[in-house]
């Protein structure tokens, strides 16, 4: 037991070390999760011809570009070229809407988007136009750093996604810091325990045989330890993923991501 | 991790992959799927035989989810049109349906190579057989583990 | 129309045997799923897939429901003229969807 605890003392000392020490030049332990994939699935992802998930791409390229709503308005009306105007905006994701007085992710914003500026409709989660839209913002940032923005307004909601990451839920009565910090690289079953990285999403993944976003994920493990499952939009999700973007801060953006 | 090959032609993969496959309704039992992959060859040859060689059924050792698993079947053969592959076929032993794919290939192929992904059900082993253009069968075997994802999740 | 990649080198020499990627989106229902209150969800697949070079059948493919959601095909054809290749995917539902792509052969 103490070994236990020695062990995951030393390993959040390690995360907590690799955060601050980039500055100072030591070993960022911190990988993405297509490192702990096998090597046919890392090929797919690095094989724009072979990913999937550019088929999401390719859609949210041609919605982008695609008039919609009573405004009639594209997303290239206001915003232009995607390749330079969303250029590291998935890297800064979530960020806080001053509307919604909340912060909001990369799919909620492509909706809220759609639905103030277009007078569209909305863009239900998980929903092939969203997620479309979703995987073109977020390739725009791909190799960049992961760069969660310094907002004040963020950091209360950061926080309590910091406590949810470390509280035990479930029949299983497991916290996510349990499997993805302390046993990451190690085996549940045949499955390698990834660290929680955010850098690939949206993603086109294996189980799912489609794409879908950060917050279809975490819902995923939370029925994985058998806990109440947050609707789709629930602040708690939100808070995660703030929270796991600033674990994640200076990783690369490998979106859209392949994972098993 | 690589055994040898056994004499009847087949080479054995260990494979870990989360089959993810919770919701499969049907899944063949042992006995009997072995007969009906044979029988499903024996239909596609007209009866012949489907001499193991010149095929390579190429499935990586290791594999994340049976939900796809890249496969690459190829067969050396000169591709003129006097000696070419005509077709390829693949097929499973524990999968609800025994084909796979069946691919048409012939001299304008240039070479005798198809790549694509599958759906495994379980453990099972995979039959790959070329009909050359002098009516002869070839074919390659291998055996796949399919291990089951840990989570089972119940929220996609 | 679904969603379709296909990757042809756009020039080469003649004679040149070139590879075809080809990548479409489509969920390859295999009839032997059940939705979340146990009804079996309907077979809808693509079952035949074709590629033409100028007109003429330099591959095809017959699919099954053991082929993975989003099929992806690579195979090669010899780069005999400068033409036109297309694609067709064609599956349960009517289903039916070709794309082209040029290529040059000096």
């Amino acid at each position: 037991m103490s070994a236990r605890r020695t062990a995951l003392a030393a390993t959040a000392f390690a995360v907590a070390g690799a955060c601050a020490s980039f500055a100072s030049g030591q070993a960022d332990t911190r990988r993405s999760g297509a490192e702990f994939m096998s090597p046919a699935t890392q090929a797919i992802e690095r094989d724009d011809t072979q990913n999937p998930a550019m088929l999401w791409v390719a859609d949210g390229e041609a919605l982008w570009i695609r008039k919609a709503g009573r405004a009639g308005r594209a997303c290239v009306d206001c915003h232009g070229d995607a390749r330079i105007s969303m250029r590291g905006v998935a890297a800064r994701y979530p960020a806080f809407d001053a509307v919604a007085g909340r912060p909001v992710d990369l799919g909620q914003r492509v909706d809220l988007c759609a639905q103030r500026h277009q007078q569209a409709e909305s863009l239900p989660p998980e929903s092939g136009p969203r997620l479309a839209l979703e995987s073109y913002v977020a390739l725009q940032s791909r190799g960049m750093p992961i760069a969660p923005p310094a907002d004040p307004r963020l950091d209360a909601w950061r926080d309590r996604g910091d406590a949810l990451y470390r509280q035990r839920i479930g029949l299983l009565d497991l916290a996510c810091e349990q499997c993805h910090d302390a046993l990451s690289g190690r085996r549940l079953g045949g499955s390698v325990i990834p660290q929680a990285h955010p850098t690939g999403y949206p993603i086109y993944r294996l189980e799912w045989q489609t794409m879908g976003s950060l917050q279809r994920r975490l819902r995923s493990c939370m029925s994985g330890v058998r806990a109440e499952v947050p609707p789709y939009g629930a602040p708690e999700l939100v808070e995660l993923e703030l929270h796991l973007m600033s674990r994640a801060a200076g990783m690369a953006v490998d979106a859209p991501g392949v994972r098993p | 991790m690589r055994a040898p090959s056994r004499s009847d032609g087949t080479r054995r993969r260990l494979l870990v992959a989360g089959a993810g496959l919770g919701a499969w309704l049907v899944v063949r039992p042992a006995a009997g799927a072995s007969e009906d992959l044979a029988a499903a060859i024996r239909a596609y040859t007209g009866g012949a035989d489907a001499r193991p060689g010149r095929v390579r059924l190429d499935v990586p050792k290791l594999v994340d989810n049976g939900n796809s698993v890249p496969l690459t079947v190829s067969v050396d053969s000169p591709m003129t049109p006097s000696d070419h592959v005509a077709a390829i076929a693949i097929f499973n032993e524990r999968n609800p349906e025994r084909d796979v794919a069946r691919f048409a290939l012939g001299p304008r192929s240039g070479l005798a190579r198809v790549s694509t992904r599958i759906r495994l059900a379980t453990s099972q082993r995979l039959v790959a057989v070329a009909r050359t253009s002098d009516g002869a069968h070839w074919s390659d075997a291998i055996d796949v583990v399919v291990v089951l994802a840990a989570c089972i999740e119940g929220e996609s | 129309m679904a969603r379709a990649i296909v990757s042809v080198p756009p020039a080469a020499k003649r004679g040149d045997v070139i590879e075809i990627r080809t990548l479409i989106a489509h969920p390859m229902e295999t009839g032997f799923r059940a939705d979340p209150e146990g009804r079996r969800v309907p077979r809808d697949l693509i079952r035949r897939f074709t590629c033409r070079y100028n007109g003429e059948v330099v591959f095809a493919a017959e699919l099954f429901p053991a082929a993975a959601a989003n099929p992806s095909l690579v195979f090669h054809t010899i780069a005999v003229e400068s033409g036109t290749l297309a694609f067709t995917w064609e599956g349960d539902n009517g289903f039916a969807q070709t794309e082209t792509a040029a290529i040059r052969v000096t």
